[in-house]
């Protein structure tokens, strides 16, 4: 630990600070031998024609004492949306209720096997037309798809429905535009699924420059990938008129969806003229990130699209329901552009999104909605002349106040920023994105967040922008009072080390495998 | 709205700070004929957590939860016990609510978990790396039939007929749209694997060949003369493993010569969950490292010299690469990797060769004692802990009577290639650890009795 503002460095005997304890890995205190599990019975004999491993496999094992101590370990130097304000934008770190993990717990939805008979499972297929009913209805679309296990999964069910339609219509369109402020994964969509990308620029004021997207329409082009609120936290007052010029010219509009809990109960998307839109459930109905995933990413389609959506689904019959999984089940769907995945989607995600859901009902949501905003907005007035806010008058920013590195002093940067935020005991927001503006810094509270949180953070900022507009010397080398400080990436990426190896043991020393006596 | 803390004060006084008279002023970039005034139509109001969990409930007490009775299903996903500690260490918070680690220095307990999962993955796949894990077993086999197209630059696939046909159907939908060619069909239950066949099949223009490792119908056969075959041809083996379990027992696809393996981890820690979430797992040999999907987790040190983890590679992924990114892989599934983590290090090497060893000779008792049912007869030769029974009708109906009698008895070919009658009587039963003694006997009184 560097000394800073009088921080006390002196090493001690274990690495351990009082509370901030070290961890080695579970291969340097494991064995091979040891085992947290108990079985009731003895290993049988195995019959395996030739096929049964001889050679050790190294893997330690630690009792269920050490195995609760090392990952309670791990878990302390993590921070997390139940610590504190968690200021991401676009990636939306709101609290999540503890009902909704109770919820997917419930044996009926956990130990549920996708292949049961199918009327063995009439109630999780009942939550997944619960859900999808709520998600036609808050966004105003025909139909949903819900197998996509992702954001950007649900992008490409997406495009591809677009692609089929396109196909059923005989037409060969090879280009999807996409316009500056979206998100970054939409290119890489459109690309994988066979098309040619063309950028649209934004607009000084941060939106879609209407007159050159209406310019590049023509018979080539396959859709429009556009995302609204956008990346520069703003709503995009073109969009119906986008989506009806893209129609007029033969193609759909594919809206990335993952901010749809700026405008959830405000505004439906099906009203603006979008044909396709993924939904993160995770960033609008708060189910839990988990350290980078999982995801659950279901599509709303237009009525053009409907016909095109991947399989399985579920659909109403006979009181009950009927999970459509069969591509030979033509009578129902004949035009399914396939399968995505091997099972229904992510059941788990949607319970919890649907407890969520009821949870807020249509007047809760569109407090949600209302919140994120108004704490958004808060965050930008109240932090303008600190920072620069390159769109602070481009109109009230969404759910996502957009700052930039302009004013910092000579050879500080948004990153010193971040770090200095983590020394004040909070994650660093979204940093340079979007790519629109220059060093960029996206907060987004979320609707979670108290006004006293909030003033806490809004302090926290202004006083290390302060430190960084003034030069102050000790910001360059922030964190100081993290886990670790700023750790050498760019040695991580020229000689990676992306496994655990044995070190060369000493002459006489007992290796992994030999411990555990396997 | 017992989530949302702001009350009526505070909102006046945020919108007196940004100096908006009301909320709606907030939304005025909203086309006055797109905005929702009112209530949304036909949508109910908030409720009490209380009426939530009850309306929760009542849905989840109309599924038949897989521990309510005897229940042999795998096809993809299996039913195993996963430890009390498993679940309590993932829900704490400091793993449940964070994210994605992109801030090093205050994620290093995921990424620490992360390598240590790329480490244990690895090991038990027999190769030199793994990822930080992919959306889920289908996807991780489409993305690495991708991946070997990128390295060969040729477009051809061949898929075993063992491969689950799920995984089958995905690369097929995703290779209508980007160009790769695939050669695929159905199993036979007359025969063996088709691996010598696929041998045989290799051209100039193969990119890979996948094969499932127990495959769909539960057959274990070794693949080193296909990797053998793959190798001199210039293409890569692919072998897909839906049962890691099983790897605490049989020999590892890397171990036999296998460029890459990927597989389902849902088995472990993870549990059924009706299909997801799970954890796709995704290694491969070292040289191919800069051209594999998904997240990587690297060991570095800080600006004091101490150890520390960060995410490494990341000019492969598409948030950067944009149209010229190789993968459709965005975010992972870092809870549930966790989860397959934790209970890989409970069980260490000496409680998944046990569990493993467990199943197998569970299965063997389970085949025994089905076989004795006239009529019936086990197909495999070899298998781990799942095989499939040939019935003497057909056994699509035969799973509903099950059902009707309190068995769910396993996975009907039927299900799976609903267009193929020649496997029509063909049923797929896994036996794993949970299942008991009397599940056995019930099962077999139970299809006795549908069966006569």
């Amino acid at each position: 630990m560097t000394a800073a503002g009088g921080a006390d460095d002196r090493a001690t005997f274990t690495g351990n600070r009082a509370l901030m304890l070290e961890e080695a890995l579970i291969f340097e205190i494991g064995s091979t031998a040891t085992t947290g599990v108990d079985f009731d019975e003895a290993a049988p004999a195995a019959d395996l024609s030739g096929l049964a491993r001889t050679a050790p496999i190294g893997l330690p094992g630690l009792s269920e004492a050490e195995t609760v101590r090392h990952y309670t370990r791990l878990s302390r130097q993590n921070y997390a949306i139940d610590l504190g304000l968690f200021p991401l934008g676009s990636c939306t770190m709101k609290h999540n209720p503890r009902l909704n993990e109770k919820v997917a717990r419930m044996s009926g939805f956990a130990d549920a096997h996708p292949l049961q008979p199918q009327e063995t499972v009439q109630g999780a297929y009942a939550v997944i037309h619960e859900l999808a009913e709520w998600l036609i209805t808050l966004t105003g679309m025909h139909s949903v798809a819900m197998s996509p296990k992702a954001g950007a999964h649900g992008e490409l069910c997406g495009i591809l429905c677009i692609k089929a339609a396109l196909e059923a219509r005989g037409e060969d369109r090879r280009v999807i535009l996409v316009p500056e402020s979206a998100h970054g994964t939409n290119p890489a969509t459109a690309a994988f699924a066979g098309f040619t990308v063309e950028d649209i620029p934004a607009t000084e004021a941060g939106r879609v420059n209407l007159e050159a997207l209406k310019a590049r329409l023509g018979p080539d082009v396959a859709g429009v990938m556009i995302t609204n609120p956008n990346t520069c936290g703003l709503f995009e007052r073109d969009m119906k008129a986008i989506s009806d010029a893209v129609h007029a010219a033969g193609g759909y509009v594919y809206c990335d969806g993952a901010n749809f809990n700026a405008i959830v109960g405000r505004v439906r998307p099906g009203d603006l003229g979008v044909d396709a839109m993924h939904i993160n459930l995770h960033k609008t109905f708060s189910t839990p990130h988990g350290g980078g995933g999982p995801g659950s990413g279901p599509v709303v389609l237009s009525e053009a699209l409907a016909p095109f959506a991947p399989l399985p689904f579920v659909t109403p019959h006979e009181g009950g329901f009927r999970l459509i999984e069969e591509e030979s089940a033509g009578e129902d769907h004949p035009q399914t552009f396939g399968r995505m995945t091997a099972f229904h989607g992510q059941m788990g995600m949607f319970t919890r999104a649907l407890t969520y859901i009821l949870s807020h009902g249509a007047d809760g949501l569109k407090r949600v909605a209302e919140d994120a905003v108004l704490n958004a907005n808060y965050v930008l007035r109240s932090l303008e002349g600190v920072l620069d806010a390159p769109f602070a008058a481009s109109g009230p920013c969404m759910h996502e106040a957009l700052f930039s590195d302009k004013g910092l002093a000579e050879g500080f940067s948004t990153l010193d920023i971040a770090k200095g935020l983590i020394d004040e005991g909070y994650h660093p927001m979204t940093v340079y994105f979007p790519l629109v503006v220059h060093g960029a810094m996206l907060v987004e509270p979320t609707e979670t967040e108290s006004k006293a949180a909030l003033d806490q953070f809004i302090g926290a900022l202004r006083s290390v922008a302060m430190r960084a507009k003034n030069g102050d010397p000790a910001l360059k080398t922030a964190p100081h009072f993290a886990p670790r400080a700023r750790l050498d990436e760019t040695a991580a990426a020229r000689k990676p080390i992306l496994a655990w190896n044995e070190p060369a043991a000493a002459p006489g020393a007992p290796s992994l495998s030999e411990i555990g006596g396997s | 709205m017992r989530y949302l803390p702001l009350t009526a004060d505070d909102r006046s006084a945020m919108l007196a700070t940004i100096g908006a008279a009301t909320i709606d002023d907030l939304f005025a970039d909203v086309p006055v004929n797109a905005r929702l005034d009112g209530p949304i139509a036909d949508l109910p109001l908030h409720a009490s957590e209380l009426s939530v969990e009850r309306h929760m409930a009542a849905l989840s007490r109309r599924n038949r939860a897989a521990g309510d009775g005897p229940f042999f299903l795998g096809a993809g996903a299996y039913r195993h016990h996963v430890p009390a500690s498993v679940d309590h260490l993932i829900q704490r918070g400091e793993f449940l609510t964070a994210y994605t680690p992109y801030q090093p220095e205050i994620a290093q307990g995921t990424l620490q978990m992360l390598f240590e999962f790329q480490s244990q993955v690895a090991r038990l796949l027999g190769t030199d790396v793994a990822n930080a894990s992919m959306y889920d077993g289908s996807t991780a086999c489409w993305e690495a039939i991708v991946m070997a197209r990128r390295i060969t630059k040729r477009g051809k696939a061949l898929l075993s007929t063992g491969l689950h046909p799920h995984y089958r159907s995905v690369a097929r939908t995703m290779a209508k749209y980007t160009g790769d060619m695939l050669v695929d069909g159905d199993p036979s239950l007359a025969a063996g694997t088709d691996w010598a066949e696929l041998a045989d099949a290799i051209d100039k223009n193969t990119s890979c060949v996948v094969v499932q490792y127990p495959d769909i119908l539960g057959r274990i056969d070794d693949m080193t003369m296909l990797a053998t075959a793959c190798q001199a041809a210039g293409a890569l083996l692919i072998a897909v493993v839906t049962e890691p379990v099983a790897l605490g027992l049989i020999k590892a696809p890397g171990e036999m010569g296998a460029d890459i393996v990927v597989g389902e981890g849902q088995s472990l820690g993870v549990g059924l969950q009706f299909g997801g979430p799970y954890v796709g797992l995704f290694a491969c040999k070292t040289k191919y490292v800069r051209q594999m999907p998904g997240r990587l987790c690297g060991e570095t040190v800080d600006a004091n010299g101490k150890r520390g983890f960060v995410l490494t590679l990341s000019t492969r992924e598409q948030h950067i690469r944009r149209e010229k990114a190789t993968s459709n892989i965005c975010t992972n599934s870092g809870l549930c990797a966790l989860a397959f983590s934790i209970h890989m290090t409970l069980l260490g090497e000496a409680g998944l060769r046990q569990l493993a060893a467990i199943n197998h000779g569970r299965a063997k008792a389970a085949a025994a004692e089905l076989a004795k049912i006239p009529g019936v007869s086990v197909m495999n030769d070899g298998y781990f802990n799942e095989f499939t029974l040939l019935l003497p009708t057909e056994a699509r109906p035969v799973v509903h009577q099950l059902a009707e009698k309190g068995v769910l008895g396993g996975v009907s070919l039927g299900r799976l290639y609903p267009d193929n009658a020649a496997l029509g009587n063909g049923l797929v039963v896994a036996v794993t650890e949970t299942v008991t003694e009397a599940d056995i006997s019930a099962f077999a009184t139970a299809l006795k009795e549908v069966l006569a």
